[in-house]
């Protein structure tokens, strides 16, 4: 029967089906220093051991500071996050799990380190106790987050008990206009289909704007399915995938590698393979996309306004929406490109790759950050990509236009190190998530592109390029 | 307890300045934190000398003890983190009624001994508009008020778990020798694993 690469990759890790649930053995898993801690307390308190210690690779990115930090662990000032990051380093040691550790080269945002390293393969089921593990299905791998429990059974015993998703096709042609990118691509699809819209489903996204995609535009889209709902999010493997994960530390050589490669390319939805649902998108109708609320799916064009929920028919939106205004800070019928922000944040496991750094860079060439913006942060995905930047001379582009050049980690995507907003500053973000607080109390985020996001530096206020 | 809002997220839960903890306990008193008291939480306050925010449902003495929590669409939203169940299951909670929840957070509560029910949005409603106690239970699988039953579904081996209260872990190493054998296979043919 025709399959599709949903239900392949399911297929393939299989062990056990029972009452409706599935066991499904995990090829690798991705450990960073917030979900871990209690997983691995609990190991030691039942005496239990890892599994198979090589499926795992671990590396600290949530709390570690962007700034000066060559003292290593112990440049991390606040007490709780230096626990953590130290509690993960002890783990790794006693459990014998490799680990990129903070001042190693390799270190980066979970989602990021691992394509980078080819620690993430197309085929591979992978799990992650974070929720955009989802990024990892642009190579064609079954990748999606988990919780501490979960981190603590696949750590024991290899495996995860799985309920099959149903599969959602979510097919994008036609050209995308200039300056316009896999982001928007995210936020209006989330738009369209709501923060709950793939609940339950599997994303296969395909068409002939993904076909042209490069890999690291696959993963922004695939990284945000989360953000609709879904469970994971996934783009065929063709050529691009295999010339990416070419050469990577962790691929596979030799014999191994023709052996890999004739088994990635299997890994596409058969011809006449069945969706539960299928959305259809033009590309060439998208727009730059910005959020003006607190859920990813408040979103509106560029050149849109704030909703007025006075027009809103369905009352619980209504009042969602009467929320969203009331926390931000904007009133109904506000034209977005009129709303002045405070900081620019370029980063996070969306869009901290080099390609995200080559596309805000184009923008601030040559351009001054606006006077009234307090603070400008470009945050690399990881050490490699920031290496790479700087041969590229991104740097000194985006340090002579005003903005900070950092090192890498999660940094205020969410805020757990010292990097975050105050209470009232409005910040354009290329991260994922705009939920009250998310980064810092009381602040304002707007998601966009890194485009977008540079152009609204040198504004001042949301901007178009 | 009714909290009348859609697409309550993870971060309103249990704000992520308490996250930073290794334990998994001691989280109920930060529970939805910025709606429930006046002043910005902090790890290591005493949460028992900050002002309370008097118009915020968890603070209302008529729903004090509380066990089941009733909310509206698409709860839990945001993270994968497990210290929304956490703070939910330390604060008191035992079982949460919506029209729909995020996946993650709905796979979560079943592993931190919550139930998490989805009933109808009309359903919802109608609880909604309901003023006295409601009953769940889970062999059952039904929703009692005074006047009405209600059924909600649930995945038999997790209702099992739960009633039981079953180790996860413990219950698929039962099947250890079913995981080695397919492991060997399974690197066999793809041996770059
Ligand atoms: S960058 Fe943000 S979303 Fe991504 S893993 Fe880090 S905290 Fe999570």
């Amino acid at each position: 029967m025709a399959q599709t690469l949903y239900d392949k990759l399911m297929g393939q890790h299989v062990v056990r089906e029972q009452d409706g649930a599935t066991l499904i053995y995990i090829d690798r898993q991705l450990i960073h220093e917030v979900t871990s801690p209690q997983a691995f307390e609990g190991l030691t308190m039942s005496g239990r051991k890892p599994w198979r210690n090589k499926a795992n690779l671990a590396v600290p990115d949530h709390n570690v500071p962007t700034t000066e930090r060559s003292n290593g662990v112990s440049s991390i000032i606040d007490p709780v996050s230096r626990l953590q990051v130290e509690t993960l380093d002890k783990n790794c040691e006693t459990f014998e799990i490799n680990e990129i550790q903070m001042n190693d080269i390799r270190q980066g945002i979970v989602h990021v380190i691992g394509p980078e390293q080819g620690a993430t393969l197309p085929g591979m089921s992978i799990v992650c106790g974070d929720s955009h593990t989802t990024t990892h299905g642009a190579l064609g791998a079954l990748a999606f987050g988990i919780g501490t429990s979960e981190v603590e059974h696949v750590l024991a015993t290899g495996c995860l008990w799985q309920s099959k998703a149903k599969n959602l096709k979510i097919e994008v042609n036609g050209n995308l206009g200039k300056y316009i990118s896999a982001k928007d691509i995210a936020l209006y699809v989330i738009g369209e289909i709501g923060t709950a819209g793939a609940t339950g489903y599997a994303i296969e996204f395909c068409g002939t704007a993904i076909e042209n995609m490069s890999i690291e535009g696959r993963m922004t889209l695939c990284n945000m399915s989360i953000e609709a709902g879904a469970k994971v999010g996934m783009v065929a493997v063709d050529d691009k995938t295999i010339e990416y994960v070419k050469g990577r530390p962790f691929s596979p050589t030799e014999e191994n590698w023709d052996l890999a490669v004739a088994y990635w390319e299997t890994l596409h939805s058969d011809e006449g393979a069945n969706f539960d649902e299928t959305i259809l998108i033009d590309a060439s109708l998208i727009k730059p996309q910005v959020t003006w609320g607190t859920s990813p799916e408040m979103v509106v064009d560029i050149n849109g306004s704030t909703p007025d929920p006075e027009k809103e028919d369905d009352p619980v939106k209504a009042e969602s929406i009467r929320n969203a205004l009331n926390y931000i800070h904007l009133q109904p019928n506000t034209s977005m490109s009129s709303v002045a922000i405070d900081k620019v944040f370029i980063g996070s496991c969306t869009n901290s790759r080099i390609e995200d750094l080559r596309s805000a860079a184009a923008v601030a060439k040559g351009k001054k950050i606006a006077n009234s913006i307090k603070l400008a942060l470009v945050v690399p995905g990881s050490g490699l990509v920031k290496q790479q930047a700087e041969a590229e001379g991104l740097d000194q582009i985006f340090t002579d236009a005003g903005f900070e050049w950092r090192e890498p980690g999660c940094s205020m995507c969410l805020a757990m190190n010292a990097d975050r907003l105050e209470v009232g500053e409005r910040c354009a973000s290329t991260s994922n998530r705009n939920f009250e607080g998310r980064q810092g109390q009381g602040s304002f985020t707007h998601l966009v592109s890194p485009a977008i996001a540079a152009a609204s530096a040198i504004a001042g206020h949301i901007s178009g390029v | 307890m009714p909290l009348d809002r859609a697409n309550i997220d993870t971060d309103a839960i249990i704000p992520k300045q308490f996250l930073k903890s290794i334990k998994r306990s001691g989280f109920g008193p930060n529970l939805f934190d910025e709606w429930r008291y006046l002043d910005h939480g902090e790890v290591g306050m005493d949460n028992s000398k900050r002002p309370i925010n008097p118009d915020f449902v968890l603070n209302d003495p008529k729903y004090k003890g509380a066990q089941i929590l009733l909310t509206r669409r698409n709860f839990g939203c945001g993270s994968s983190r497990e210290h929304a169940p956490w703070a939910l299951e330390d604060f008191g909670f035992r079982a949460i009624i919506a029209p729909s929840f995020a996946d993650i957070f709905y796979n979560n509560c079943f592993k931190n001994g919550i139930l998490p029910i989805v009933l109808s949005s009309e359903i919802v409603d109608a609880l909604f508009g309901y003023q006295g106690e409601i009953v769940i239970n889970l062999e059952e699988q039904t929703v009692k008020t005074e006047d009405n039953i209600y059924n909600f579904e649930v995945d038999a081996e997790r209702k099992r778990r739960l009633i039981n209260g079953l180790d996860d872990i413990g219950l698929t190493l039962q099947y250890e020798d079913q995981i080695r054998s397919f492991e060997a296979e399974h690197l066999k043919k793809y041996p770059w694993l």
